[in-house]
């Protein structure tokens, strides 16, 4: 039987990063589809799109990484 | 190969443990106190070439400022606490990608077993730093805010007795909210430069030639988006929490 502890961890492990990078990934290129779109019906307005565009990818990234963390202190700790 | 989520005493100093991420955040926080303190003193109307270079970091940090707040005269009253952030992270960020850094220090033995413990390891990987970075910037969000404001106009904003219980709903929720800010600052800073060293060492680990370039710039990279990162939502917190509400 696989149920025991070592391998629920790894697999812990492993669903919790995978899951968290399966929301991340789809929410990161919605915002880049619609700035792009945004720069090139306005390329003169891209000094302003562009840091709300960092802004906005910094805080999904973030939420994949606290997936992350989870993930390492399972493993780790 | 070892990964340590804490990062490991080097030596400890009467009764105070110097960690090897210590080392180098004191060592960013040298560099930055040393120069400026060199340049500043011979400060000349035309300016040498090294004054010349802060010239333009400074500068850049201020247009980019003044350029998302729009207000050049707030940029300025901001720019100490948000470029001091800014260039601390940075530093700290950069000096843990070099080569030297997780790679060089000594094998010891932990509870009998055999450890390799690093003489220098990226100040931001320890959540020890970030967490006192995240308290150093919510802690100057709501000094600016209580100096504009007065203290209870400032704390108005969180309990309001006088407007009815959705707007004391309201305020209790905006609590809660900057207590999260320091959680998502600092894990945010964490995770980032904490993956990116484990991603360097496995790599080194791996296929230590020439695997690693890529990875390398893209560590480089991703400490200076998280730097810049941190500094412009303490920026826009800042502006939040010191421009009249409603």
């Amino acid at each position: 039987m696989f149920m025991d502890a070592e391998s629920m961890k790894l697999l812990a492990a492993a669903l919790s990063v995978g899951m968290g990078a399966l929301a991340a990934a789809p929410s990161i290129s919605a915002i880049a589809r619609k700035s792009v779109e945004g720069i090139s019906r306005n390329p003169e307005a891209t000094s302003k799109i562009q840091p709300a565009m960092i802004l906005a990818i910094a805080f999904t990234e973030a939420i994949a990484i606290y997936a992350l963390v989870i993930s390492l202190i399972i493993l780790f700790v | 190969m070892e990964i340590s989520l804490k990062s490991e005493v080097i030596k400890v100093i009467l009764g105070f443990p110097i960690t090897n991420s210590l080392i180098l955040s004191l060592s960013s926080a040298f560099i930055i106190i040393v120069g400026s303190f060199l340049i500043v003193r011979s400060l000349k109307l035309i300016p040498s070439k090294i004054q010349n270079g802060f010239e333009i970091i400074v500068e850049a940090i201020l247009d980019f400022m003044s350029q998302t707040l729009g207000d050049r005269e707030l940029a300025k009253k901001f720019f100490p606490v948000v470029a001091a952030i800014f260039l601390f992270i940075l530093l700290n960020n950069w000096l843990g990608v070099l080569p030297g850094t997780g790679s060089i220090g000594l094998n010891e033995t932990h509870n009998g077993k055999e450890v390799f413990v690093p003489f220098f390891r990226s100040a931001n990987s320890d959540l020890n730093t970030t967490i006192a970075l995240a308290l150093i910037a919510m802690a100057a969000v709501q000094i600016y805010g209580i100096k504009k404001f007065g203290f209870s106009g400032y704390f108005s904003k969180f309990i309001t007795l006088k407007k009815g219980p959705i707007y004391f709903f309201v305020g209790i929720l905006e609590l809660i909210s900057e207590l999260s800010k320091i959680i998502s600052f600092s894990f945010r800073l964490f995770g980032n430069i904490f993956a990116g060293e484990v991603l360097l060492l496995i790599v080194m680990n791996l296929a230590p030639l020439f695997a690693p370039f890529p990875f390398v710039i893209l560590e480089f990279f991703v400490g200076f988006i998280q730097a810049l990162v941190f500094a412009m939502l303490t920026m826009m917190f800042l502006k939040v929490a010191t421009e009249t509400a409603h």
